[in-house]
């Protein structure tokens, strides 16, 4: 059977086994339990028509003998019947139990599935992110989880059942004969093939269907999203034009996918009708040219032997029927998992810090001693190889020294960066975009790491600090503001999850967001949907700047925070944050010279160098780049 | 609602009808199989010839092949037929917003019209070809087992009376419990995927704070939530399978019990052992049908919140409509505010805009100031009427822009929006927006005024460089520029920058300016602009402070009136003014 060789693997066995083994660490009770439903209601479900049967053969007795009083009959009857009902009693406690437990393992699995996507996509490197388009992490949630569902819910259990079915019924034909268990074979082999060509070929155009939904959505996002300058410049027509020819496509698809998967039916059906007559042929010449019978029982060909099988023949054809039903889901669910899977194993963002970042008192000798409690004081607990501990206050001072970084292999972004930034001070990045003043803030809070040279955080390797406490230590405010579902305070405690409400009260203050915040509806209870998109871009970026303000850290990192916020609120924000970062480090870029002019360093960057350095007054002496930029003599871009 | 989206089958009524006919075709040669099978195992089973057998063989194989033809030839139509609704429907959608006004766009986010263009369109599909396949198929089957079974059963056949009501009863409480449990539950998971989406995106912000355990527990609440809704849901639509075991088994016995106590009795006269069997299948088949039934039912409830969902987008009347005689030309660039007045909807309490009266002569240069919030974009987007005044007029070349054909008003007033975009393409292809037929001199022409030109060169494919969806391969600033550079291809009579040339520095800023002065001194040019810098030689600059305007005037004046305007000034050229 070369052919259904060439059908599995289609169905990509390994995916599949894979599935298996996670749905069987999940539920290792449940899902024995299932099988074993699904096992004896196969089994229970041939029992009743052996009593069926031998109820009719009663009724024929006795028309045969001229029986004809009930009385009589009841006696032999009534017992039988009343099997018959234990046994439907029996199969359909079976058959509840098993559908419950499946919707129950069903969603349960799929739940998990989620989460452990989820869970796992927390734990991915930035680059991760930076390198996939968001809306194809995203059709992992909503595509290939989806068809998941129907593969574990019916698929996998009428598969079950099906192949349950048809082994006992090849071991019931074998049993009344070998010649005509081979003709169905034969035609049963058609139906395989057929079911494989179709279903195939149907599963195919089904993937390409997908593929085509995926690029009509890409369409109609970048059209939608754009629509306000579709709408400007009179685009209409040209945007239904392109939409329908990307329409038409998609109709091919799915019109071929849906017309394979809709004719499998039909035809499995009739070749089973075929195979009907075949058997009842074969069987007929079998009886009237009396061949010698093969078979397991040893029974001769007798009319006793052709009528149940052809029975059993259309019982085999439907079954067929209905796994053939499932290629399709089977096939795509695997596609699914299989992305699913490549996912579940992308290396996660890796951490090897162990220095970590804890509450500390410092008494009058400087003595840091650590507690569990908040004092304000934070320090990190370095354990070295010797086994002693020591503790080194928090301050905020950030070294850069000789940084290389390259995003790709050959491309070098930063080339010897060296930046000393001391507790207190203001350090600006000016440049051209790609110059690379993004990248450095990557690098300090280790959403990259650095090729070459050295980060120190309060005199210690960054590579040694555990990332989560690095991060913890640095607030950032990025140029792309981004709010979650909730209410502007919850937006604002993000930052500080144990900050009572007056703290994000004074926060929004300090960043100059407690005005408008208080004129919106709802005041900080105002719930925020779909990003903040009742906001301004500026009202988001103050949202972000008092987000970052409440974590209150030692360090504060803003990318083109205030690039949206017009200048007179700019000065108001400036002013809280000036007041909040008294005493600790601050690294800014922006594009408005106005918004470093203050600076207590500013480094004019330029293809990943530091060009020039130093506060205001010395660059404009200096009369080099940023004495251009100062005065618009040169270009940023 | 059913009947407007019917009205999107157009030119798939045909293989509708096609379906329906040959399913019908199906159906009958299906229910005649069975009387030939029944027929040949007699034939069988009285040691019948083996031709006659063969004869009946042969019958029954035309049959079928009759059947497979009728029910390929279904297969193709259905799967015709659907596809091609569930084309119109999209195209109908994707058309109709395209006549939205920027009113109606608002109204609807452009993620929910991608929803509703794929997932809802899809699940509609799926809807429609099972109805077609089985609406014709399942009471035609129903009708003809129940037939039969009167026919054959007689008496026995009163066990239907029992389970049919049963069963529909059964089925009919099973949906009408799981559905609004259905319902609920995947608000609920488009709202967990909503979170997914925030949390990809957001996810800088996550890994900055250190919240990727917080948002993991997050959403493991969220999930659990769902999971416990979705089982329930689940688990109510498990029922459908015992019910229908119940129904089955019952007509067994119950035609078992009462059927041979009617043989016994009547000595076979009334009923025979043959006829019982027949019996037990025409159960089987009456149930099996219903089930097909209670299927459809499931399937149009659920997807008719789909439906409903399609058929918002297609019933919205665009918010604005071209004038019945409309003037199709445009005298000169002049621009009048009388007593204009603005909310986005009805309902909004607050105006966005008041009173506002102003008077724009033709090829002047006019800025516009004022914080966030100030309605600035606002007050320049009722100039090419992407919104309609609420009170007063807002006029173009003399004429009320209500009179204007929609066209024509809007390839004269070229506006760069703030929120501009570029689209996947070349560059060029993005510049040809403003004029299709724009030739490459012109092109070239209106990015060196846009200055763009230069770094558009430096790219080794130069205008045939391609620009990544959403723009993400240039520069903020190089972006704007092409945006510029595009609305100028359109040689309008009144030129609007909102905020456009945030990212492009001072200098080249001043440039663009410069070349506007010499290069179109005809059209009028509004500038919104965060720098002073942008508008302080301006003809006159608007300072707009809450939604009216606070001040106009020209850069001098302004310095000495207001002090918005000068506090303003001072903040930006703060220690700068001996360099400059």
């Amino acid at each position: 059977m070369n052919n259904q060789q060439k059908f599995k693997r289609r169905i990509d066995s390994g995916t599949l086994l894979r599935v298996l083994k996670l749905l069987f660490k999940s539920y290792p009770v449940l899902i024995p339990i299932v099988i074993s439903c699904i096992v004896f209601s196969a089994a229970v479900s041939a029992i009743p028509s052996i009593f069926t049967q031998k109820v009719l053969a009663v009724i024929t007795e006795c028309l045969e003998t001229g029986v004809i009083s009930w009385e009589i009959a009841k006696v032999q009857i009534l017992p039988k019947v009343a099997i018959l009902i234990v046994l439907y009693a029996l199969s359909l406690i079976l058959a509840t139990l098993q559908t419950q437990l499946m919707a129950y393992i069903t969603q349960g699995f799929l739940s998990k599935m989620r989460c452990t996507l989820f869970d796992g996509m927390q734990n991915l490197p930035i680059r991760y992110f930076d390198t996939n388009k968001h809306g194809d992490i995203m059709s992992y949630y909503t595509n290939d989880i989806d068809t998941l569902r129907q593969l574990v819910s019916q698929s996998l259990p009428s598969l079950l059942q099906s192949s349950i079915i048809v082994v006992t019924v090849l071991f019931i034909m074998l049993w009344y004969s070998v010649w005509m268990t081979l003709v169905v074979l034969v035609g049963v082999t058609a139906m395989v093939i057929v079911s494989g060509k179709i279903g195939g070929g149907s599963a195919k155009y089904f993937i390409r269907q997908q593929k085509s939904i995926g690029k009509t959505e890409g369409y109609v996002q970048e059209m939608m999203n754009g629509q306000k300058v579709i709408k400007v410049f009179c685009h209409e027509e040209e945007a239904k034009e392109g939409f329908d020819a990307i329409n038409s496509e998609l109709f091919e698809e799915s019109f071929r996918a849906h017309a394979y998967a809709n004719c499998l039916g039909p035809i499995i059906n009739n070749i089973g009708n075929v195979l009907y007559v075949i058997i009842a042929t074969v069987g007929g010449f079998f009886l009237l040219s009396k061949t010698p019978n093969l078979a397991i029982s040893g029974l001769a060909f007798s009319i006793d032997i052709i009528v149940p099988f052809l029975n059993m023949t259309k019982q085999f054809t439907g079954n067929i029927n209905q796994f053939s039903q499932q290629i399709n889901s089977i096939v795509m669910a695997l596609a699914g998992a299989k992305r699913i899977f490549a996912l579940m194993d992308e290396a996660p963002e890796a951490d090897e810090g162990y220095v970590t970042l804890v509450n500390c008192k410092i008494d009058e000798k400087d003595n840091i001693t650590e507690t569990t409690e908040r004092t304000g004081h934070w320090a990190w607990k370095h354990p070295h190889g010797d086994g002693t501990i020591t503790y080194t206050e928090l301050k905020g001072d950030v070294r850069l020294s000789e940084v290389d970084f390259e995003y790709e292999e050959g491309k070098p972004v930063l080339r010897d960066v060296t930046v000393y930034a001391e507790p207190g001070q203001k350090v600006a990045f000016v440049g051209a975009t790609g110059a690379g003043k993004t990248t450095i803030t990557n690098l300090i809070n280790r959403f990259y790491d650095i090729a070459d040279g050295k980060i120190r955080y309060d005199g210690i390797n960054i590579n040694k600090i555990k990332k989560s406490d690095l991060r913890r230590s640095l607030g950032i405010v990025l140029q792309e503001t981004n709010l979650f579902t909730g209410t502007v305070m919850d937006n604002i405690r993000y930052g500080r999850l144990d900050a009572s409400d007056e703290e994000c009260i004074a926060a929004a203050k300090l960043a100059g967001a407690d005005d408008f915040i208080t004129r919106l509806p709802g005041g900080y209870k105002t719930e925020l949907t779909n990003n903040g998109a009742n906001l301004s871009q500026g009202q988001r970026q103050l949202i972000a700047i008092a987000r970052a303000a409440v974590a209150d850290p030692p360090v504060m990192i803003l990318d083109e925070a205030t690039s949206s916020i017009d200048t007179r609120t700019e000065a108001i924000v400036q002013r809280g944050m000036d007041k909040l970062m008294e005493g600790r480090t601050v690294f800014v870029i922006a594009h408005r010279l106005s918004t470093v002019m203050d600076s207590d360093v500013i480094m004019v960057l330029d293809h990943g160098r530091i060009i020039e350095r130093g506060n205001h007054e010395k660059l404009i002496a200096e009369k080099g780049t940023y004495y251009q930029l100062y005065t618009g003599a040169f270009e940023l871009e | 609602m059913f009947k407007r989206l019917a009205g999107c089958v157009r030119e798939y009524k045909l293989p509708t009808i096609l379906t329906f006919i040959f399913i019908v075709g199906e159906v009958i040669i299906e229910a005649f199989i069975p009387f030939l099978t029944a027929n040949m195992v007699n034939l069988i089973r009285s040691g019948a010839e083996l031709e006659s057998v063969i004869r009946i063989g042969l019958l029954l194989i035309l049959m079928a092949v009759l059947s497979l033809c009728c029910g390929t030839i279904a297969a193709y139509t259905c799967a015709k037929a659907s596809a091609g609704f569930a084309k119109n429907l999209r195209h109908d959608i994707f058309h109709k917003v395209q006549d939205y006004a920027f009113e109606n766009i608002d109204k609807f986010s452009s993620s929910s019209l991608v929803t509703r263009m794929t997932t809802d369109v899809t699940n509609v599909q799926m809807a429609y070809m099972m109805i077609i396949r089985t609406a014709i198929r399942a009471p035609l089957l129903l009708i003809f087992s129940i037939l039969m079974a009167y026919i054959m059963g007689g008496a026995l056949a009163t066990s239907f009376v029992v389970i049919i009501p049963f069963m529909v009863f059964g089925l009919l409480m099973v949906s009408r419990k799981a559905m609004p449990a259905f319902r609920s539950v995947f608000k609920k998971y488009d709202r967990l995927n909503e979170s997914i989406e925030e949390n990809v995106r957001a996810m800088r912000v996550v890994k900055g704070f250190s919240r990727e355990e917080y948002e993991k527990k997050k959403f493991g609440d969220a999930a659990d939530n769902i999971r416990a809704d979705f089982t329930r849901a689940e688990r109510i639509v498990a029922l459908n399978n015992p019910i229908m075991q119940i129904c089955v088994h019952f007509n067994m016995i119950f035609v078992l019990l009462v059927g041979s106590q009617l043989i016994i009795t009547s000595g076979g006269a009334l009923i025979d052992v043959g006829e019982i069997s027949a019996m037990l299948t025409y159960g089987m088949q009456i149930l099996m049908q219903l089930m097909m039934l209670s299927m459809i039912y499931v399937m149009l409830t659920m997807s008719s919140e789909s439906m409903k969902r399609i058929y918002e987008v297609l019933v919205e009347t665009p918010a604005l409509r071209n004038p019945d005689q409309a003037i199709t030309t445009v005298k000169d660039g002049s621009i009048d505010f009388t007593g204009v007045s603005f909310k986005y909807s009805a309902k909004a309490e607050k105006y966005a805009l008041e009173d506002i009266d102003l008077h724009i002569q033709s090829g002047m240069t006019v800025g516009i100031l004022g914080g966030t919030g100030s309605s600035k974009s606002t007050l320049v987007q009722l100039i090419p009427r992407l919104y309609d005044v609420t009170e007063g007029t807002v006029m173009v070349g003399g004429v009320d822009v209500r009179d204007y054909d929609i066209e024509t008003l809007r390839d004269s007033v070229a506006m760069v929006l703030q929120k501009n975009l570029l689209f996947s393409g070349t560059i060029s292809e993005n510049l040809r927006w403003g004029n299709e037929n724009a030739t490459d001199e012109e092109l070239v022409e209106a990015c060196k005024l846009a200055q763009a030109d230069e770094f558009v060169s430096s790219f080794p494919d130069g205008y045939n460089t391609r620009i990544e969806q959403g723009g993400t391969n240039v520069s903020g600033g190089q972006k704007q520029r092409l945006c510029i550079a595009r609305a100028l291809l359109k040689k309008p009579k009144i030129l609007i920058l909102d905020d456009s040339t945030s990212a492009v520095d001072t200098k080249t800023d001043m440039l663009i300016r410069g070349g506007f002065k010499r290069f179109i001194p005809e059209t009028t040019k509004i500038i919104i602009a965060q720098r002073v810098a942008s508008v302080q030689d301006a003809d006159m600059i608007i300072v707009m402070d809450n939604g009216s305007i606070s001040a106009i005037g020209r850069h001098e004046e302004l310095l000495k009136s207001s002090e918005i305007y000068r506090e303003v000034y001072t903040q930006q050229t703060n220690g700068g003014e001996d360099n400059e």
